[in-house]
């Protein structure tokens, strides 16, 4: 496995000391810097409040900042959602949490049209800056309600940004970014990532984020701008696109077979990176994506369309998918369904075969 | 037994089968309109309780129905708001312009001029007595149905008229359907073609102004056929639980679309009576009767900025047109409801309020409505020097690009491209205007 992630990291990398921190910590960190330095800041959801989340990402904000600004939510997710857009139409930046991804469907309507529809149905008087965070994905045996990747479902609307952090570094600075920003940010949380990276070998030990690449947290305040992606190991083979939990699994994978890729971490869905894309699949003429997510109208869908209109001449081979099966997300069967190494090494020897 | 009875379709026993009961209205096309069943209280009848009452303290008032203007035009009883004759003839004059500006603005779409409009006929009383009872910052998150508020606030009706001819004045730069008003500066929110997430979303403006500590409250309206989505059960729980700020009203006029509010569950309760259930005040009010509304509006509004927390109003009506321009109500009801509609016209009813106090004449209000249809005349006239929808003259194609987000990602750049190459194609002539 190579070292460390050869990254040109310069645009978004604070100079602060670092400290060792899992990914709810770095979260919990953001939240706590957030909230300290704007007072519109609020957070609301299902047992964030006193308890401090299930995940535990709000733990001790509601005792540092009052029950004013961080409090419990009835479980309603229509109403989690649409009072945010309410608050944010006052003038409030609410960062809302949905406590599981799989949850966040009866928020839908306000989500899609609503928040992501505000700016542009009122030419701008009003504007939804809410950054709905929520843990996601699978790999913690979760079954059909606590597994489902379902960020295809908001790539496809008009006016809102998705954003997947891999790392507690970059999980802390996107949601600082996040938070800042001034459209609606869906902000999902890989949970099985939440307390260390999982390179898809259920079998084996499970490691802690201490010591290892992006565990290491700058202190602070700092952010990682939303629209550019993250070259986590450089190569000239094969690009992979990926983004969450999967990048873990594309790095043990391809370290494993010895191949010479480019792992591309996406961060931000949409607005997508498509100068990073670009550029590395003219340079290794093979793309693989990755997503855990079903793979019929997955995000992988379009960014095989993008790569393959955009980069059609240097193409050596046909662009390929690792996803999850179109099927809901087994309980028993979890490791059958899981794009782990196996699923992924069979397509990276076919896209290397020659 | 239950295998047997599966096989067969047969019932248990000697248990009578079950039924399905689906709601059939009263009359229909052609039906004789007879409306004895419907109960229509005396004015002055009901007490009004005090603003910080417990809200199941209001439990009669959501059964009955508060009527302050009586058969002899005399306005009657605890909720009579005890407005001046300058405060009755502004409101009146609210009312008479928003059915002035209806008129003139359906006969637009009529002439082609637009694609759609939506009156509020027989309505205008609950947006201008509840516009007037506001304070002017409160923040309203209306339905499509509250043109008046707009009007009440003096929102310029040029404007109005752009936004609805889609043109190059259009404040909402011909992105929105007609009538789907946005304007934060006179406290009217963005109105959305989903129906009821205002409801939410008014309870969380409420929530906000209270985590401020400042002193506005939100109120917001749905028709009675949008009380059965889920968001009216989201905003009922939110504002009880958080005892927020806020002003919820149930439109009540009979009709969603083609539905009557039996499919909202009127013929089981009120929809005010709903609100006891979640721990909020109610009211249930003649919403023909501006001086009842007022009422009810001002109680509810003092309720909210007392800390005393939410309140629901059910203001009972009837929609006296059509849903909209694409709607004929005669394929699907009696068109002799609007006449015999137990509780009159709006507008009727406070102008002769105000004759009976000496304080109005006829003279005056046709004198009155004649410069109201000549100031809507203007407007339309006016408005219509920037274009109407389909002439061309509309905002610039990148504008239909502009406010997705903050910024223009790079796919949204490369599309704004494609959309003026191909304007350029499409519509040659317009290449030398310069108005791309």
């Amino acid at each position: 496995m190579p070292e460390d992630n050869s990254v040109s990291l310069a645009d978004d990398v604070s100079e602060a000391p670092t400290k060792q921190m899992n990914m709810i910590e770095a979260i919990n960190d953001a939240l706590d810097i957030m909230m300290a330095r704007d007072p519109d800041i609020v957070i609301l959801g299902e047992d964030v409040g006193y308890f401090g989340g299930v995940f535990r990402a709000t733990a001790g904000l509601q005792k540092k900042f009052g029950r004013n600004r961080v409090f419990d939510s009835p479980i309603n997710e229509c109403g989690i959602i649409g009072a945010a857009v309410g608050m944010a139409a006052y003038g409030l930046r609410p960062v809302p949490e949905i406590q599981f991804a799989d949850y966040i469907y009866p928020g839908l309507d306000q989500l899609i049209s609503e928040a992501a529809r505000m700016r542009y149905r009122s030419a701008g008087e009003f504007t939804a800056p809410i950054t709905v965070r929520s843990p996601f994905g699978g790999g913690i045996f979760g079954g059909q309600t606590h597994s489902q990747s379902p960020e295809a479902l908001f790539t496809h609307v008009a006016g809102l940004k998705t954003v997947i952090p891999c790392t507690p570094r970059d999980a802390k600075g996107l949601l600082i970014a996040s938070i800042e920003d001034n459209d609606p940010v869906i902000f999902f949380e890989p949970k099985r990532i939440y307390n260390g990276p999982f390179d898809g070998y259920y079998d084996r030990p499970s490691r802690t984020w201490k010591g290892q690449p992006g565990g290491d947290v700058p202190e602070g305040y700092y952010k990682i701008p939303l629209g550019k992606a993250r070259i986590v190991r450089e190569g000239a083979a094969l690009t992979v696109l990926s983004y969450g939990t999967m990048i873990h699994v594309a790095e043990a994978v391809l370290a494993e077979k010895g191949i010479d890729a480019e792992i591309i971490d996406l961060r931000t869905l949409v607005p997508l990176d498509i100068e990073t894309v670009e550029k590395s699949v003219e340079k290794t003429g093979k793309c693989l994506v990755i997503h855990e997510a079903t793979r019929t109208s997955g995000f992988g869908a379009e960014l095989s369309a993008l790569v393959q209109e955009r980069c059609f001449y240097h193409l050596e081979a046909p662009v390929e998918r690792v996803t999850g099966f179109d099927t809901p997300y087994p309980h028993s069967l979890e490791w059958a369904y899981f794009p782990g190494p196996v699923r992924i090494g069979e397509a990276v020897d076919r896209l290397m075969k020659d | 037994m239950a295998e047997e009875s599966a096989r067969t379709g047969k019932p248990r026993g000697n248990l009578p089968p079950l039924e399905l009961y689906v709601p059939e209205p009263r009359y229909r096309p052609g039906d004789v309109v007879d409306y004895s069943h419907l109960p229509v209280p005396p004015a002055g009848k009901l007490p009004r309780p005090d603003e910080a009452c417990a809200a199941a303290d209001t439990w009669p008032l959501t059964l009955d129905m508060i009527r302050v203007l009586d058969e002899d035009d005399h306005a009657v009883g605890a909720w009579n708001p005890g407005l001046d004759p300058e405060s009755l003839r502004r409101m009146l004059r609210t009312m008479a312009l928003t059915r002035a500006f209806d008129d003139r603005l359906y006969r637009s779409q009529r002439q082609g001029k637009t694609s759609f409009y939506m009156k509020s006929t027989g309505e205008e009383a609950i947006a201008a007595a509840c516009a007037q009872a506001l304070a002017d910052d409160d923040m309203v998150f209306p339905s499509y149905r509250q043109q008046g508020i707009l009007i009440s606030r003096g929102y310029p009706l040029v404007d109005m008229v752009n936004q609805i001819y889609s043109n190059r004045a259009d404040p909402l730069k011909g992105r929105q359907l007609p009538i789907m008003y946005s304007a934060k500066d006179y406290g009217f929110f963005s109105i959305s073609g989903n129906l009821a997430t205002q409801f939410p979303q008014a309870v969380g403006w409420a929530m906000a102004s209270a985590i401020k500590g400042d002193t506005r409250i939100a109120t917001a309206f749905i028709g009675e056929g949008s009380s059965a989505e889920g968001d009216f059960h989201a905003a009922m729980t939110f504002a009880a639980v958080y005892n927020a700020p806020v002003v919820l009203h149930v439109v009540n006029n009979q009709w969603a679309i083609s539905s009557f509010s039996g499919f909202a569950g009127a013929e089981r309760t009120t929809f005010a009576a709903r609100a006891t259930g979640y721990g909020i005040a109610g009211l249930r009010v003649d919403g023909n009767d501006a001086l009842a509304v007022y009422a009810a509006m001002e109680w509810a509004a003092n309720r909210a900025r007392a800390n005393q927390g939410p309140t629901l109003i059910e203001h009972f009506t009837y929609r006296a047109e059509g849903h909209s321009t694409s709607d004929d109500p005669s394929a699907y009801r009696s068109a002799q409801e609007r006449e015999e509609w137990p509780l009159g016209d709006p507008i009727m009813r406070l102008k002769k309020h105000l004759i009976a106090l000496g304080e109005w004449s006829e003279e005056q209000q046709e004198a009155m409505d004649r410069e109201l249809v000549e100031q809507v005349k203007v407007a339309t006239k006016e408005a219509e020097k920037n274009g109407v929808l389909g002439h061309g003259m509309h905002h610039p194609f990148h504008t239909m690009f502009e406010d997705v987000f903050e910024e223009l990602p790079w796919h949204l750049e490369e599309q704004a491209d494609q959309a003026i190459r191909e304007r350029e194609t499409k519509w040659p002539e317009w290449k030398e205007r310069g108005d791309a």
